[in-house]
């Protein structure tokens, strides 16, 4: 039961509505179908999708470019090392799927030893992950210059992620201090950062950045881009993190006191597990909307997955009138991804959150 | 600084509004133009987004299953792709599978589409300085008369009010719902018509949660015109951009546009907290 209809509304014309949502829908199951299905080219056959005239997809662009899509202007003999660093990160996102599931109570090891691990685990994981990208020891060097497409996006966008995480604690910890000399600062850098947009933050990082350290180049665009988008993710991450440690009552601070445990040792052990289980639902907003956000390093010249695709099109004049279906296929990426986020928050929030103990 | 902005920009404008620009003009002009053009595309956008958000979110709390389905979709679809992206399908659409501007495509009495933007009707000066409104119609090359907008402004205004629309449809249907139901059965029993109902008890209750999380969307669609960039559209990032690259001055011109958005948070949030306090008076007072 729906909360617009009325007791007065009961009595209107349901079939009415019902039967004006079908056709809508039967409409636009027509058009899509007859474009995207039947008049629809899968070949990757460039003469054959230009005869259409875009009056069915052209789906032959994405085994056609499919792998420029995804993988950018990394070298092709070399593909086997992003192509790896992908089935690590959808390891560790079905690793994380699992232990999602156990539940707080019955884990074996204590809540901290627990996070040691992950940390442990996590910082393993990135530096693998950094050296299948960017070799050496053993490996060939590959400039970040080439990498591309998906692993990139998912190199900025985790990479920037966990970056914020520690500078985020810091400003959210500063800004609830009662010193003014803590409290002030954080306040401000937070609001200053929130108060302009990311692309101006990423101009920043590509046009000062390079003034302030001694040699122009020695940090990459990437490094660049990753700096801006830390400090961006930062001050999104401490305001989801405030709005959890307002919800942790103060006694709880107090007694842990009287037990005798350190600053430290509250906000780790008593203050920080309850905020972030509060904040759950904010923070895997706050993912979402980094990974959407990490696209925006296309401005300043990273060709992750957005950028990647004006990269394997824009100088192909056979496939480039198909932007759309490989638009599509991009947005499709993107969707299962942060539709995968999402299912991942909801289900660490029916354990941690909702379920007793 | 302040010699710095009155330097002539020397760099040409791609569309500037209403108002008046050329090359010899000084640098602050351009990036006035260039404000105007955020304003221009964020405003109506603005205004659109509410509007959107508002039918999504009566969509999703329907009486009819396959509205609710319906809006859902629209919603998770939107909400779940990078806004540049669909800025760069918005762009590519309009100016790759709309007819070109000798063939535009008349989509109703006086509103050309085609691949040279949107013209519509506009109240306009003559030569002999009389205000009228001019109809645009065919031309043999393209669309002449009225106004028109370019594609690039159109692709950023329908994405960035459709992504807005989209988050703001859960903000306005959080709102909804925090109504309690015995509120608007009481206004049922009470003999109040379903418009009155609406008007009356719903939408003002509801509008006091919906404010200041509406706020955070609308400053989020201010601060998202700024990926005009990424299509070409010359707004206050894209001139300072331009005027960056021209001068070298990285420092002036990114710190003149961050300060240009602050003050614009500031107000928006400034407006939009008066607003609130207005409402919550008039709760309070009832």
């Amino acid at each position: 039961m729906s909360a617009l209809a009325s007791p007065s509304q009961a009595h209107g014309r349901p079939w009415l509505a019902q039967g004006l949502a079908g056709l809508v829908l039967a409409a636009m199951a027509w058009v899509f179908l007859r474009w995207g299905l039947w008049r629809a080219e899968f070949r990757p056959d460039a003469q054959a999708c230009q005869a259409l005239a875009h009056t069915g997809a052209c789906w032959g662009v994405i085994p056609a470019k499919g792998l420029n899509l995804l993988f950018g202007h990394y070298p092709q003999e070399l593909l086997w090392r992003p192509a790896l660093l992908l089935v690590m990160v959808s390891l560790g996102a079905a690793a994380l799927w699992r232990l999602a599931a156990l539940r707080p109570a019955i884990a074996p090891t204590p809540r901290a030893h627990r996070a040691n691990i992950a940390v442990a685990l996590g910082t393993t994981a990135a530096i693998t992950g950094l050296w299948l990208m960017g070799g050496g020891f053993g490996l060939a060097l590959v400039p970040s210059t080439q990498w591309g497409g998906l692993p990139l996006t998912l190199v900025v966008a985790l990479g920037s992620y966990a970056l914020s995480w520690p500078l985020a604690l810091g400003l959210a910890l500063a800004r609830r201090a009662a010193q003014p000399w803590l409290c002030w600062p954080a306040t401000a850098i937070i609001e200053l950062v929130r108060g302009v947009p990311l692309v101006t933050l990423l101009f920043m990082a590509a046009f000062i950045l390079p003034r302030l350290t001694p040699q122009p180049d020695s940090l990459s665009l990437l490094a660049r881009a990753m700096a801006a988008l830390t400090l961006f993710s930062a001050a999104y991450l401490a305001e989801v993190l405030r709005a959890g440690l307002q919800t942790v009552p103060v006694e709880q601070q107090e007694a842990a006191k009287v037990l005798g445990l350190g600053w430290w040792g509250i906000q780790r052990r008593v203050v920080l597990p309850q905020a972030t289980r509060a904040a759950l639902p904010a923070l895997t907003g706050h993912a979402i909307g980094l990974l959407k956000d990490s696209s925006l390093a296309l401005v300043i010249g990273l060709h992750e997955l957005t950028g990647g695709l004006s990269l394997s099109l824009g100088g192909d004049p056979l496939w480039r009138p198909f932007y759309f279906e490989a638009y599509l296929f991009v947005g499709l990426v993107y969707g299962l991804m942060c539709w995968g986020l999402a299912m991942l928050g909801r289900r660490m929030e029916a354990r941690w959150v909702h379920a007793p103990g | 600084m302040f010699d710095y902005f009155q330097q002539p920009a020397g760099f040409d404008i791609g569309e500037t509004g209403l108002m008046l620009y050329d090359a010899s003009q000084p640098l602050w002009r351009a990036f006035a133009v260039g404000l105007g053009n955020t304003l221009r595309v964020a405003l109506p956008g603005l205004v659109w987004a509410s509007m959107l958000a508002l039918l999504l979110a009566l969509g999703r709390l329907s009486a009819v299953p396959l509205w609710r389905r319906m809006a859902g979709l629209v919603v998770e679809i939107h909400r779940n792709t990078p806004l540049l992206l669909q800025l760069l399908i918005w762009y590519f659409l309009l100016v790759e599978w709309l007819p070109d501007s000798n063939a535009a495509w008349s989509i109703a009495p006086g509103l050309w589409l085609s691949k040279g933007g949107l013209s519509f009707p506009w109240y306009l000066a003559d030569e002999h300085g009389i205000w009228a409104w001019t109809w645009p119609v065919q031309d043999t090359f393209n669309v002449i008369g009225g106004a028109a907008v370019t594609p690039e402004y159109l692709a950023l205004f329908l994405a960035l009010s459709h992504y807005t629309a989209a988050f703001l449809s859960e903000v306005v249907r959080g709102g909804l719902l925090s109504v309690p139901r015995s509120l608007l059965e009481a206004a049922d029993i009470l003999g109040a018509t379903p418009w009155q109902r609406i008007t009356r008890v719903w939408l003002p209750q509801a509008l006091r949660a919906i404010v200041p999380a509406a706020t955070n969307q609308y400053l989020n669609l201010l601060k998202n015109s700024s990926l005009a960039v990424a299509v070409g559209y010359p707004d206050l990032v894209s001139v300072g951009n331009t005027a960056l690259n021209q001068t070298g001055q990285a420092f002036i011109c990114l710190g003149t546009m961050m300060a240009v958005y602050l003050c614009l948070s500031l107000l928006t949030s400034g407006f939009m907290n008066w607003f609130n306090r207005r409402h919550a008076l008039m709760g309070q007072q009832a």
